[in-house]
């Protein structure tokens, strides 16, 4: 089990470190362009992989791992990246993208890559699973953490709010949420996200969700009676 | 005699005190019985209400289910299986875990409570998902056998419990089709399932069929019936959708050239309240309907 990278973020297994991620993604999109779904995804996720989540790309199903849900699966490359640089894939696989024989789609699926917790892509999936995951680990008394990414604008799901409301009163205290705000909800969220958390009895960070740094410091925050969820905002969606 | 609901709510209190690895996940229903069987503060870790929340009923089991434990869902039959269908589609055998879905309220079980509160699509429903075990038991005691089935494997399983119920048992030891009568070489097989066996031997009381019991209508037990079938032709009695397993009897008959009615509740929306009795006469599935449409469908027969 590691979360040891270089003084540079590098990776101790791959030699890869952040300022790879745009070439690694271009493996996938084929030239210098790609969508900020793919890239909104992309600082919060390497703090994740680099900084936060105890894995081990050699170990992946190691029960005493943290367990990592992304959510929001659309727009994938950015995470399909980070997996290859951290060295739970194949860099040779990133071309491979969205063919039929390849591991890695347009939405992710967890029962054909190593590392990746679940499939996702109809959006209000991941952190309800989330939620039971939790449960689940804290009723085997397990010290492993649980951590969904999602999006704003599937925040609208229903069903994200039956598990808000449910870990909260749950106090589920190894959960972390991290909501990517790119402002993509059609009908925005007046009052901000995270008040929608905080009145379920979250605890709350909003970060701007390029700085590294911000994000780390709020990832790691002790939430010891509540879960918690960061907010990491970044430039509204084109 | 206890009902089938009750002897759910023994059986699983017992798996609950006797295995660490079931959970039991609740939405509202069924909460006040469990906790009068003490296992809601027995196993608070593992016996779970969401309240009113269904899609996240089924993925918090889904959740659990990923750390090891075996989920038993249980809530009323339309808000377990058709309110969050995509997450049975998609937090199971998507995410390679299993769980058990546990319903009441089948069909017409609650009739007067209306149209909201009828879900007879819940069987074809689930059936168009791959390798669920799908059950309709017939009696308590089959809803017993089935559950502790269900509880010492890993499969996706569904088990419909209804009000209605058989004076008999039917334990097969399996999940195959058992053979109730057997007619004579000109006899129709009439494949019945679950909690219409009782209606059905009586309305075929003086007719020449032979009778086939099911209580597992998915997987479907091909081979049984291409091995009592007498004459080439099949009669469905499913207290569910009419035609759910119609295609399931084509396949196991494809290389015979063979005749299906498919006898279940139709399409037409039946705006009213009244007993169960009441609505399966109005679907044709009472004794003297089953009779009629068996008795004309042997008659349609055409001389070779």
């Amino acid at each position: 089990m590691t979360n040891a990278t270089s003084s540079k973020g590098t990776s101790p297994d791959t030699g890869l470190g952040y300022e790879d991620l745009p070439r690694l993604i271009t493996l996938m999109t084929g030239d210098e362009k790609h969508s900020f779904s793919a890239t909104s995804t992309l600082d919060v996720l390497w703090v994740l992989y680099s900084r936060v989540l105890k894995i081990d790309p050699n170990n992946p199903e190691d029960p005493a791992r943290d367990r990592f849900l992304l959510s929001k699966g659309h727009g994938p490359m950015a995470y399909y990246a980070v997996l290859a640089a951290r060295g739970f894939i194949p860099v040779e696989t990133l071309p491979t993208f969205a063919q039929y024989d390849s591991i890695l789609g347009k939405h992710p699926d967890g029962q054909l890559i190593p590392g990746v917790e679940i499939g996702s892509g109809s959006l209000g999936h991941g952190l309800p699973i989330a939620t039971g995951v939790a449960n689940g680990l804290r009723a085997r008394g397990s010290a492993s953490q649980v951590f969904c990414l999602v999006g704003d604008a599937e925040s609208g799901e229903g069903s994200g709010f039956e598990a808000i409301a449910m870990a909260g009163r749950l106090k589920l205290s190894n959960l972390t949420a991290i909501v990517i705000d790119n402002k993509s909800d059609s009908n925005g969220w007046p009052g901000g996200i995270s008040s929608r958390f905080a009145v379920e009895g979250w605890s709350t960070s909003d970060v701007d969700g390029r700085d590294q740094g911000a994000i780390h410091e709020a990832l790691v925050i002790p939430h010891s009676d509540r879960p918690h969820v960061v907010v990491a905002s970044v430039e509204p969606k084109a | 005699m206890p009902t089938m609901r009750e002897r759910f709510i023994a059986v699983t209190s017992d798996l609950l005190d006797s295995d660490p690895n079931i959970a039991l996940i609740l939405a509202d229903i069924g909460v006040g019985q469990f906790k009068e069987t003490g296992v809601v503060d027995r196993h608070p870790g593992r016996v779970v209400n969401m309240g009113i929340r269904e899609q996240l009923l089924i993925s918090f089991a889904a959740g659990m289910a990923k750390e090891g434990f075996r989920p038993i869902v249980h809530s009323y039959a339309p808000f377990l299986t058709e309110r969050p269908w995509e997450q049975i589609k998609l937090d199971f055998a998507h995410q390679g875990v299993s769980g058990i879905l546990v319903s009441i309220g089948a069909t017409f079980d609650e009739a007067d409570w209306g149209r909201t509160h009828q879900a007879p699509e819940d069987v074809p429903l689930i059936a168009t998902l791959p390798d669920w075990r799908i059950h309709v038991p017939g009696h308590p005691d089959e809803v017993e056998a089935q559950l502790r089935a269900a509880a010492s494997d890993d499969s996706n399983v569904y088990i419909r419990m209804s009000t209605a119920t058989n004076e008999q048992a039917h334990l097969t030891g399996g999940p195959g089709f058992s053979t109730i009568r057997t007619g004579s070489g000109d006899a129709p097989t009439v494949i019945v399932v679950g909690p219409m066996l009782d209606v059905v031997t009586r309305a075929t009381a003086d007719l020449d069929v032979t009778v086939l019991y099911v209580n597992t209508i998915r997987p479907f037990d091909s081979e049984t019936l291409r091995s009592v079938l007498q004459a080439p032709e099949v009669v469905l009695v499913e207290p569910y959708l009419e035609g759910t397993s119609t295609a399931e009897v084509s396949l196991a008959l494809q290389a015979t050239p063979h005749r299906v009615l498919s006898l279940g509740t139709s399409r037409r929306e039946n705006r009213h309240y009244g007993t169960g009795a009441e609505h399966f006469a109005a679907h044709g599935l009472d004794e003297a309907g089953i009779r009629a449409s068996i008795t004309e469908f042997v008659a349609q027969r055409v001389a070779v």
